[in-house]
């Protein structure tokens, strides 16, 4: 199903970052007509273009400004979430290095539904060449009056700034970047009260990912119906992929929600490397469940990967090709939950530190039986059990590996060693 | 370089970009971290200062996340990412190349004060991987072979060019941009590097 590039469109472009050619290539009308509307009736394109949230739960953007009250004398804040981390996923920071004046447009629009005077992006530390383009493009769009206090002439103010982390993956979950904002550790707060009513600085707060704002201003620009057209019914609009791993061409691909695995990963994306077989692959980062060849016809929309026993998350596909060892790729996977838990709670905390040192014998080949039994057990008291989704994540590799390739785990304590890579690479930790 | 007046001074105007004070918490530890190479005991007493914190609320800020070293950091950090996407292109190996070459260890730094090595989490470049970052500039499509020419050559004084982004800088000039500080136009001469710099070869595959 092809499609002309919408996010991505501009990213070619010479120079495609600087406000100049932003503008000739219908860049801020959208703002010029979004700020000739009401507010609600911004709120109510939004809802009815069926807008989902692109930075993982897929939740409808319009639903989420809705939340807000109104008139209730406090600040409101939009808080941009471009603190992009998940494994696998890599959509965000090229999107702002290409296009940072589409999400200064989006922030613009969005802020002006909800009512929001201040709104901050709330960026990747890491991301350094990242932010020097969205600081550029912050000073530019000032200067052009897209930004600061009387807006276009329209009596609307708004204050925009960009705030960078220090090296954190649990701040990508909304509460623990709201602490992080606010000068705390970043953990994750007891919900509710929501960030709708109690988010920054206890005001009420939209939090929203980078690609979910940035289609906002083509949304404005071409109708709730337009964007419908795309996608399906129950996840419209276009979707930036990131594909990485054993394919041949890894990139961002932009398609319609709703596309087939086996049309981005064998055909877009070229297949799989040197014409080997496809043994697993992550519908959306690390933190959903892996799937395999037999699901390859999935549809890839919220509905469609939920059915086939995962998430669409961050619509990240990382492929593994069949030299990958699964328990290793469950190993390295859950050392990186076990860096990244935040400690607040017990089960993740706790059980992200266990599970490591049960892999790392079985993937040695010290393993036994009880070993896979107490991986499942331990994941059971960690799934559902955490204040946020970091614990639940760190579950889906294991289970989904012991469902899919149970084999394998046995295969590596009955050889005592692992099957697939006789010559052992030490851990990277050491 | 000691923490001075002038710290603190622009300490306060990294406060008042924020409605609440203490929101200038992690920009500011860039910033002492920008003039010190790490966070130092002086550094989190400064933040405290400014902030009308405790040491011990700073330092429990400081302590979580990655980014804030607590020792002296070398002028590169080198990161590699042996995050899945990059382990399954070979991370791990450029990671014992670099590991055997340098003869330090994960968080580490070298004798010399040059590099400080560390393996990273996932960058946010899968689509590039493996990935190799110094001062977290990306170096792309990384092997064993060309990550150590990397590293000889930072050895040598020689600040290659990253393959998408900003010209090589210090460490401490990368953390002076954090707190959002940096030299204005040595930003606006990096802005404008790295070309297009933002896509893979299959992207706008659907074009």
């Amino acid at each position: 199903m092809p499609l002309t590039p919408v996010l991505t469109r501009r990213w070619t472009l010479p120079q495609s970052w600087t406000i100049g050619v932003y503008e000739r290539h219908d860049g801020y009308a959208p703002l010029r007509k979004a700020l000739g509307m009401a507010p609600d009736e911004l709120i109510q394109l939004v809802k009815d273009s069926g807008l989902r949230g692109r930075g993982g739960a897929g939740f409808p953007t319009g639903a989420k400004w809705g939340f807000i009250p109104q008139g209730d004398g406090k600040p409101h804040y939009l808080v941009v979430n471009a603190d992009e981390g998940e494994p696998g996923t890599c959509k965000d920071a090229p999107l702002m290095m290409a296009d940072p004046h589409s999400l200064i447009e989006g922030i613009v629009i969005a802020s002006y539904a909800v009512r929001c005077n201040h709104a901050f992006i709330y960026l990747r530390g890491e991301l350094v060449h990242a932010g020097r383009r969205l600081e550029a493009a912050i000073a530019e769009a000032y200067a052009a009056g897209y930004l600061g206090k009387n807006i276009l002439g329209s009596g609307y103010d708004l204050e925009l700034t960009l705030h960078r982390g220090a090296g954190a993956y649990i701040c990508g979950e909304e509460t623990a970047l709201l602490d992080s904002l606010e000068g705390y550790r970043g953990q994750p707060r007891l919900r509710p009260p929501f960030p709708a009513i109690a988010g920054l600085y206890a005001c009420p707060t939209v939090v929203n990912n980078v690609e979910t704002i940035a289609s906002v201003p083509f949304i404005v620009g071409g109708g709730a119906d337009w964007f419908k057209s795309m996608g399906t019914e129950k996840s419209p609009g276009p979707k930036i992929f990131s594909v990485s791993g054993h394919v041949e061409r890894p990139g961002q691909y932009e398609i319609p929600l709703g596309t087939t695995a086996r049309e981005l990963i064998m055909d877009l994306a070229g297949g799989i490397r040197g014409g080997r077989e496809l043994k697993a692959w992550t519908p959306g980062g690390s933190s959903t469940p892996m799937l395999t060849a037999e699901h390859l016809d999935t549809p890839l929309d919220f509905e469609g990967v939920q059915e086939a026993g995962s998430l669409l998350g961050t619509a990240a596909i990382m492929v593994m090709d069949d030299t990958v060892c699964i328990v290793k790729t469950c190993l390295r996977l859950t050392e990186f939950y076990a860096h990244e838990s935040c400690g607040k709670c017990t089960p993740c905390r706790e059980g992200t530190y266990w599970m490591v040192q049960i892999l790392e014998r079985l993937e040695h080949g010290n393993g036994d039986e009880a070993d896979i039994t107490t991986l499942l057990d331990t994941c059971d008291n960690i799934f559902g059990r955490s204040f946020c989704a970091l614990g639940d994540g760190a579950t889906s590799p294991i289970v989904s590996g012991i469902k899919y390739f149970r084999d394998e785990f046995v295969q590596h304590y009955e050889l005592g060693r692992c099957p697939l890579q006789a010559d052992l690479p030490v851990g990277a930790r050491s | 370089m000691p923490l001075t007046e002038e710290t603190k001074a622009r300490a306060r105007e990294i406060v008042a970009r924020y409605p609440k004070a203490r929101s200038a918490l992690l920009p500011m530890l860039h910033l002492v971290q920008s003039e010190e190479g790490y966070v130092s005991p002086a550094g989190v007493g400064l933040c405290a200062e400014v902030l009308g914190l405790t040491k011990a609320e700073v330092g429990a800020v400081a302590t979580f996340y990655t980014m804030y070293k607590r020792r002296p950091c070398g002028d590169y950090l080198v990161s590699v990412c042996t995050n899945l996407s990059c382990q399954l292109l070979g991370g791990e190996d450029i990671y014992r190349e670099l590991k055997a070459h340098l003869g330090v260890g994960h968080d580490e730094t070298t004798a010399d004060g040059t590099i400080t090595f560390e393996h990273a989490e996932c960058l946010a470049a899968c689509d590039f991987a493996p990935v190799v970052t110094v001062n977290y500039e990306f170096y792309d499509y990384q092997s064993p072979e060309s990550a150590l020419a990397l590293v000889r050559a930072l050895q040598a004084g020689e600040r290659p060019a990253p393959t998408r982004g900003g010209d090589l800088q210090t460490f401490r000039d990368t953390e002076a941009e954090l707190a959002g500080v940096g030299d204005r136009e040595r930003i606006a001469r990096s802005t404008t590097r790295g070309g297009q710099g933002a896509l893979a070869p299959g992207s706008g595959g659907t074009a």
